[in-house]
């Protein structure tokens, strides 16, 4: 498989950018793992979390490219530098006489939170970086997967420490 | 000050830019604007017949004049006719801004009569483009489109103007100065990349400058030309980059690549060190990348970070101005030693001269039936090489770049990235306008003038005395050729009829002529140079002739096909 990398895009918060940003992957060919946008604490600047894949000169052309959109203010590919990932699933997971044990015991190893709960359905909020996710739905995977969401990645650069 | 209505706003924002030329279509969004226009009798505007040629009439106008472009037409229809127009001068990285109407702000999102998301239409094909929801905002987004259209790398700006906000009033906030944090152009070559790269070319035994349409953006010919000749370095440039170098000048090898010289491309095969000043690779440059310039380290100046190594892994990267990267190289060359640099470099001349004479430039002369490369050569000759050419595409872009010697920069105007049919004719519209005593020839098909032909009105309607050379074999030429190189001569689709076109030309007030043999061609051209109005030319070509060399798709560059 073709490397991940996360990217971070500051963005300034106007109508339509999202959608150049977008077009711009989709008409360049370059793939779109995942994408979290939200505001960041100045309301003028929105924050782009963009998960690809590609090799060393597909990610250096998604940079340049990103850069040369005029809304965009800064672009930062965070898997060079040291960085933490985080992404959030619901999941709503059959859980009914036994397994109904075993599904918490899951979600207790793995630090997940009960969110909502049924007679016959544990609803669970699973926060971690991709592998862990993924890791968990595999587990609950074998109870019976109802209803599934996922966030994208979000990812924060370490400050350095000295 | 006093309050000002959004279309008062709009013309005096033009005033600020110096626009005394723009290309346009009313309609019933604009109405406003072309209202206001009739108390501005300074600006001169241009009533076209189809909004695509608006489009390419201001890419040529900006080309010819090195100033921004403009275009103005209404919504809907209007807006997407342009399209052609304004992804051409996106690929070509030509300035323009292209001010659409728009329904009222109230309206947009119902699909309301003559309604288009022209933004949305256009986001992947401009370099920006904005819709102007406040007329607060209105003065200051025109200043900004035309500073993004005319700084860094240049491009179109659309400027999407809904009727409410071209009839709202306010107090307008002209800005002195666009300062757009998020965009900020590199236009100085970083001093360390040059003298690395200087070093690198210092050492070559066979360097080949490879040059494309930023030496004509950056008005870099002169610093090209004084480095070439300073190192005797042989000059190859794109299609783009015509003129940018003299075409009479001794380095001088011809334009490269799909229909390159056989000199060019043994040239850039066999190079130790390439060259690459403002061109960007393109697939009609390279051919099968894997065997480009395999014996080459590569430099590349280019104002576009993203066009460095974006086809080709390049060995030294240097962003910035072309004018600003050849200025730093010329000066530092100045400190060092003079170096019988001619002596150095005769081995690799030598080798060129060579290639040059083994294989010019040529065509089978014929008695009888008039060669379309005669025709050009013609031209050439008759206009003392002086004139300036826009051109349509297909065999009649190839053939004027071949047979054509381009002396100077913004002397060829064609459209290269996009390749657009129907371009050179609205495109000469555009350049007559801005060099109102020059000779200004359209180099055409009969396929792709049919394109755009209704614009003959709008150059007799305006005494644009425009002249339009049909190079005419009843084909889509290029297309015929590929059938006839690579589908066995199944011309499917591409034989066609023509109108009378000296009779279309007479019936729009224009004048027609006609050639049908070889000795007829300069009699032809003569009258027509002499003539103060739009001319066509209709000469009758060998249906058959092919644009030659050629490399195939997909093939290396030295794999040409020679006849």
């Amino acid at each position: 498989m073709e490397p991940r990398h996360t990217i971070s895009v500051w963005v300034d918060n106007t109508p339509g950018v999202l959608s150049r940003v977008t077009g711009l992957f989709s008409g360049r060919g370059f793939n779109i793992e995942s994408l979290c946008v939200a505001e960041t604490m100045d309301p003028q600047v929105s924050r782009i979390t963009i998960v690809s894949t590609g090799d060393e000169q597909i990610t250096e052309q998604i940079i340049k490219q990103l850069h040369k959109l005029i809304n965009v203010v800064t672009v930062v590919d965070l898997s060079e530098k040291e960085h933490v990932e985080r992404e959030m699933a619901l999941v709503t997971v059959k859980a009914e006489d036994k397994s109904r044990a075993e599904v918490l015991r899951i979600a207790d190893i793995f630090r997940c939170r009960v969110v909502d709960v049924s007679p016959h359905t544990y609803s669970l909020e699973i926060t971690g970086n991709y592998e862990k996710i993924g890791a968990v739905l595999g587990l609950l995977k074998n109870h019976g997967i109802l209803d599934v969401v996922r966030s994208g990645t979000l990812a924060i650069q370490r400050p350095k420490k000295d | 000050m006093k309050k000002m209505t959004g279309a008062e706003i709009f013309l005096e924002c033009l005033k600020r830019e110096k626009v005394k030329d723009i290309f346009g279509y009313p309609g019933g969004v604009v109405l406003d604007i072309y209202d206001e226009l009739t108390r501005h009798p300074d600006i001169h505007h241009i009533l076209v017949r189809h909004e695509q040629a608006a489009a390419h009439a201001a890419d040529g106008y900006a080309r010819a004049s090195a100033k921004v472009g403009v275009a103005l037409v209404t919504s809907g229809p209007g807006a997407t006719n342009t399209v052609t127009g304004i992804a051409s001068a996106y690929m070509d990285s030509i300035p323009i801004v292209v001010f659409t109407g728009q329904v009222p702000t109230a309206l947009i999102g119902n699909d309301a009569f003559q309604e288009v998301d022209i933004v949305g239409i256009t986001r992947p094909c401009t370099k920006h483009n904005y819709l102007v929801k406040d007329v607060k905002d209105l003065a200051y987004t025109i200043h900004a489109a035309f500073h993004i259209a005319r700084s860094g790398r240049p491009g179109p700006v659309l400027v999407d103007l809904p009727k409410d906000v071209i009839q709202a009033r306010t107090v307008p906030d002209f800005p002195k100065e666009i300062k757009i944090k998020s965009y900020q152009p590199t236009y100085h070559a970083n001093p360390r990349q040059v003298k690395r790269a200087l070093e690198m070319i210092l050492s070559a035994k066979k360097p080949v400058l490879y040059t494309g349409g930023g030496i004509i953006m950056s008005s870099a010919s002169e610093e090209l030309r004084k480095f070439a000749e300073t190192l005797q370095i042989p000059v190859t440039s794109t299609l783009m980059g015509l003129g940018g170098f003299p075409g009479d000048n001794p380095l001088w090898m011809g334009m490269l690549g799909m229909h390159g010289t056989y000199c060019a491309n043994m040239a850039i095969s066999e190079t130790d060190v390439l060259i690459a000043v403002g061109a960007r690779f393109d697939d009609r440059i390279t051919g099968k990348l894997s065997e480009f310039a395999p014996h080459a380290k590569i430099i590349h100046i280019d104002i576009d970070p993203s066009s460095i190594s974006k086809n080709v892994v390049v060995d030294i990267p240097i962003v910035g101005d072309c004018k600003d990267a050849l200025q730093q190289m010329n000066a530092l060359l100045k400190e060092k030693e003079s170096q019988d640099w001619a002596a150095v470099r005769a081995p690799w001349l030598d080798t060129v001269k060579d290639w040059e004479k083994k294989h010019p430039l040529t065509y089978a002369w014929s008695d009888t039936v008039i060669k379309p490369q005669y025709v050009v050569q013609k031209l050439w000759e008759l206009t003392k090489g002086e004139a300036f050419i826009t051109t349509e595409v297909g065999q009649n872009q190839m053939w004027a770049a071949q047979f054509y010697k381009f002396k100077r920069p913004r002397q060829l105007m064609t459209s290269g990235g996009l390749g657009v049919m129907g371009y050179g004719f609205p495109a000469a519209m555009g350049v007559q306008v801005a060099q109102p005593g020059a000779t200004v020839i359209d180099i055409a098909g009969d396929g792709s003038i049919q394109m755009n032909i209704q614009e003959l009105i709008t150059v007799v309607e305006n005494d644009l005395p425009v002249k339009i050379a049909i190079l005419n074999n009843s084909f889509l030429g290029m297309v015929r050729q590929w059938q006839q190189l690579f589908y066995e001569k199944r011309y499917s689709s591409t034989p066609m009829r023509a109108p009378d076109f000296v009779k279309l030309a007479e019936a729009y007030g224009a004048v027609g002529l006609r050639a049908t043999k070889p000795e007829e061609v300069e009699p032809v051209i003569k009258k027509a140079l002499e003539t103060p109005k739009p001319v066509i030319m209709d000469f009758r070509v060998e249906p058959e002739e092919c644009v030659m060399p050629m490399v195939p798709a997909g093939k290396a560059m030295h794999e040409m096909l020679l006849a």
